[in-house]
């Protein structure tokens, strides 16, 4: 059981990830530099926070088109899990793992913040250790976490229990549907703009981030008896 | 070893939001517009301007590429729209290798 770290120039939360799987659930993890192309030792694919590509053109824009992403998608396509998280969530989109784009935040601010967020599909291999409609406590850190999508694609997601995660009470950056993360048809694949990782060492304060990681383990490791 | 002749060209391509997109920069750029004076002022859109330069056999050749470009690269087709004027720059003789 393997976690996979992609790192990109300008990506600044991969070590606070690999904090997270190694240092606290002691799981091998391998940091892979975005011009690697292999990705088949790989159980769980990471795509962290950051700027990846100074965020030039659009957030995630150019990093869609690194080698790595390449890998990533095939890794996708054979059913096994990945998440991105804040840039990792606008890299999926852009490359078109995930639908919908990420925008500008309403009020034009960047957004550093703890936020209450709800677990609106707890069935997923990363969040099946919440209980359904469970309110958590995650850390925002974000300019471009509006999220966008056409009518269309809003109602598939919403009919298809794709939205994972729902802002609580405020929201803090006009995303539609109040949503802060989504999943793939088969819940393999999730991106969301908090950041579960800097919500895990008891340290800090806070660890309703850690059953994510937990529960993807797990689910890897029952794959295999 | 061959020969061919190629063209370059210079395009300038506008990417800009898709209407139904919120542009909270537009908004806010537009309340600034109105505090100097200028009430009659409804609206305002802040989009990209970007010049490519390229040699391609022809026009045709030019206009495909770019629409390549822009699609998967210069402008997101989920949020934005784009278009873009082309002007052929000179004629360059290139050889290649066969």
């Amino acid at each position: 059981m393997k976690f996979g770290i992609l790192v990109f120039p300008g990506s600044n939360c991969d070590r606070d990830v690999a904090w997270v799987t190694q240092g606290l659930l002691n799981k091998p993890t391998r940091m892979v530099w975005h011009q690697d192309t292999d990705l088949s030792d790989i159980d769980v694919v990471v795509i962290p926070g950051g700027f990846s590509y100074g965020d030039y053109l659009r957030c995630g824009a150019i990093a869609r088109f690194s080698p790595i992403i390449r890998a990533t998608i095939d890794h996708v396509n054979a059913g096994k899990f990945a998440i991105g998280i804040c840039n990792g969530f606008q890299i999926l989109t852009e490359a078109g793992l995930l639908p919908g784009a990420l925008v500008r935040n309403r009020d034009l601010h960047f957004i550093c913040d703890r936020v209450p967020i709800r677990v609106v599909n707890n069935k997923t291999p990363w969040t099946r250790k919440y209980q359904s409609n469970e309110v958590i406590t995650l850390p925002i850190a974000h300019g471009e976490g509006c999220y966008y999508a056409d009518q269309k694609t809003l109602a598939q997601l919403e009919d298809n229990n794709q939205v994972v995660f729902r802002y609580e009470g405020d929201n803090p950056n006009g995303s539609l549907n109040n949503i802060a993360g989504i999943c793939n048809q088969s819940g393999t694949v999730v991106g969301m703009m908090p950041h579960p990782e800097r919500a895990a060492d008891p340290m800090l304060g806070n660890t309703d981030g850690i059953k994510m990681f937990e529960a993807v383990l797990q689910q890897v490791v029952r794959a295999r008896v | 070893m061959g020969s061919f002749v190629a063209q370059t060209f210079q395009a300038k391509v506008y990417v800009t939001l898709r209407p139904s997109v919120l542009d909270p920069a537009g908004t806010a750029v537009r309340s600034g517009v109105q505090q100097m004076g200028y009430q009659n002022v409804e609206q305002i859109r802040i989009g990209k301007y970007i010049e490519v330069t390229l040699q391609a056999a022809d026009e045709a050749e030019a206009v495909q590429q770019l629409d390549q470009i822009c699609d998967r690269i210069l402008a997101n087709p989920v949020i934005e729209t784009y278009r873009f004027d082309l002007t052929p720059l000179s004629e360059t003789a290139t050889t290649t290798a066969h």
